[in-house]
């Protein structure tokens, strides 16, 4: 199974600023460990919220609005996406990495095929097939 | 934390740690079936003392420590002891004391030991399914059932594989060592050939109902990315990643909604895992980068990636496949490689041309009771209107299909052709 770990962004984070030679050291050797082990499948670190925008739906309203946006803790500065055996292996990974100042990391499984799978009604089954068959005949 | 709860964490820390803590062990002891064995010690240790003392901080040193403490009880109350024990023991004894945490120990030593380790469990010495099965449990970290209940055989028949498999090693005095020189490369395509079988079985399931199984192809994936990161400098490492990375990509879409099979050509490709596929695209990029000739599986590689760019198929550039299976076949020639050179020749130059190379294959031994020969060759007669020949091809695939969704979607093609 695959879970994405999501890091938030922070006040530096926010302002650009990146964290100090040591910590992206220890970082890279937890990502080394993580890519190692075979279990890393990507990691991607986000620019701050003021280089992003947001799209607001309303009906047929589209509303763009520019970053930065204020609620700092709710905002997504990274994520790693990992493929392990379960919860428990994702979070013995997480612990092993070099966080520390109270900071809060949230990890959260992936949707795949197989979750699926057995929860698929018949009625959506169908809907499925009917989809496979139109773009067959594309 | 409930007892229960402890368990799963004692098995995922398992997953982490085993493979290092049994290489390690094995290095000091000079016998991977003693390292298995003190490590299980350590597992059943942690199993009976974590539920109550909790998680320790750094579970792989305490597993480590634990059963070098074993190690060293063994070779001490041991009253056959050999001289040869005493000084392995003094060895242990002083290493426990001048390294007391296993893991602040260099990298280079645990790459080496894990090195190790996947060479001693592919060993030629053994059985193709001894050495699948050996370097699940040690390498990949599963235990006898779950590689049981991956492979479809009873439990038994597994712990008696390894029980075996461990037994030829020490017997045969198969020193825990990574290959030199010439052997090396000999070695290597061992160890790729065991974790492309284990891939395959996942990929295109030989038994059972069920036509895939996800997770040994997670497995297989797994252990190739680790090898991958142990040996950077060897293309073939990264060619067969590659391969696996993008075949991969295609499971969900390789599947229909009621398990059967869904051919490469009629798949929906918005389905395929495109992260896999950037992956994939990489790690052939690495095998290309590191020069050279292409091996057999960047080759096979190099093809999966030919389907993987194009977005519909028929941007497929067949020509290109055409030419890369010429290469293969002049590589690593083989009737099956033959059989796919004339697909891909059939899919550039038309049907009459890959037919041509299909009836010279039908006379070859090895591919008797291989159904995809008369299915190729139905597909191929078919385009070419003799629905007739088509239909008893089919229908002959069909019988030899061990697998059951492949039968029928290939009785189905059989009665598409009419009557």
């Amino acid at each position: 199974m695959r879970f994405m770990v999501l890091v938030k962004a922070n006040e530096d984070s926010e302002a650009g600023i990146f964290p100090d030679e040591k910590i992206l050291a220890e970082m890279g050797k937890f990502n080394e460990e993580l890519v190692k082990a075979g279990v890393m499948l990507a990691a991607e670190g986000l620019h701050p919220s003021s280089k992003g925008a947001r799209v607001k739906f309303e009906g047929s309203k589209r509303t763009v609005m520019d970053g930065p946006f204020a609620e700092t803790k709710e905002l997504i500065a990274g994520f790693w996406l990992w493929q392990v055996k379960s919860k428990e292996e994702a979070i013995e990974w997480l612990k092993r990495a070099p966080f520390d100042g109270g900071t809060e990391i949230e990890l959260r499984q992936v949707f795949e095929a197989d979750d699926f799978g057995a929860n698929l009604t018949p009625e959506l089954r169908k809907l499925e097939e009917r989809l496979r068959a139109k773009i067959e005949a594309k | 934390m409930t007892t229960s709860e402890t368990h799963r964490v004692i098995d995922a820390v398992w997953r982490i740690e085993s493979a290092r803590l049994i290489a390690g062990l094995a290095r000091l002891v000079r016998d991977l079936g003693l390292a298995e064995e003190l490590a299980q010690d350590a597992l059943v240790a942690a199993l009976e003392r974590w539920p109550e003392a909790g998680v320790p901080e750094n579970p792989g040193a305490w597993l480590m420590a634990t059963a070098k403490h074993r190690a060293i009880d063994l070779l001490r109350h041991n009253k056959l002891l050999e001289r040869k024990h005493e000084e392995l023991g003094r060895e242990l004894e002083a290493q426990e004391r001048t390294m007391p945490d296993f893991n602040a120990s260099l990298d280079d030593q645990i790459g080496d030991d894990l090195l190790r380790l996947v060479f001693t469990a592919c060993h030629p010495a053994l059985s193709t399914e001894a050495r699948a099965a050996l370097t699940l449990r040690l390498l990949g970290g599963l235990t006898t059932d779950e590689i049981a209940r991956a492979f479809l055989v009873p439990e038994p028949t597994v712990a008696q594989r390894i029980v075996r498999a461990k037994r030829t090693l020490s017997e045969a005095r198969v020193p825990f060592e990574v290959p030199c020189g010439t052997e090396l490369a000999k070695r290597l395509s061992s160890v790729l050939e065991v974790i492309y079988l284990i891939f395959n079985e996942g990929y295109s399931a030989t038994k059972g109902e069920e036509w895939i199984r996800p997770s040994l192809c997670e497995e297989a994936l797994r252990l190739g990315r680790i090898v991958a990161e142990l040996m950077p400098n060897e293309p073939e490492v990264h060619g067969l990643v590659g391969l696996m990375e993008i075949q991969a990509s295609r499971l969900r879409a390789r599947v229909g909604p009621t398990g059967e099979p869904i051919l490469l050509l009629d798949q929906n490709r918005a389905r395929w895992d495109w992260l896999l596929i950037r992956r994939g695209l990489a790690a052939l990029e690495r095998a290309e980068k590191l020069g050279g000739a292409l091996g057999p599986y960047a080759l096979q590689a190099a093809i999966a990636a030919c389907h993987a760019r194009a977005h519909t198929p028929e941007e497929t550039d067949w020509e290109r496949i055409a030419a890369l299976y010429d290469g293969l076949a002049q590589l690593a020639p083989s009737p099956v490689v033959e059989l796919n050179r004339a697909v891909a020749l059939a899919m550039a130059f038309g049907p009459a041309t890959g037919l041509e190379l299909v009836d010279e294959l039908m006379s070859e031994p090895s591919l008797r009771n291989y159904h995809l020969l008369p299915s190729v060759r139905g597909d191929l007669l078919s385009k070419l209107n003799r629905m007739d020949e088509a239909r008893e091809e089919f229908e002959r695939a069909a019988s030899l299909a061990r697998n059951a969704r492949e039968r029928e979607l290939l009785l189905e093609r059989a009665r598409a052709c009419g009557r």
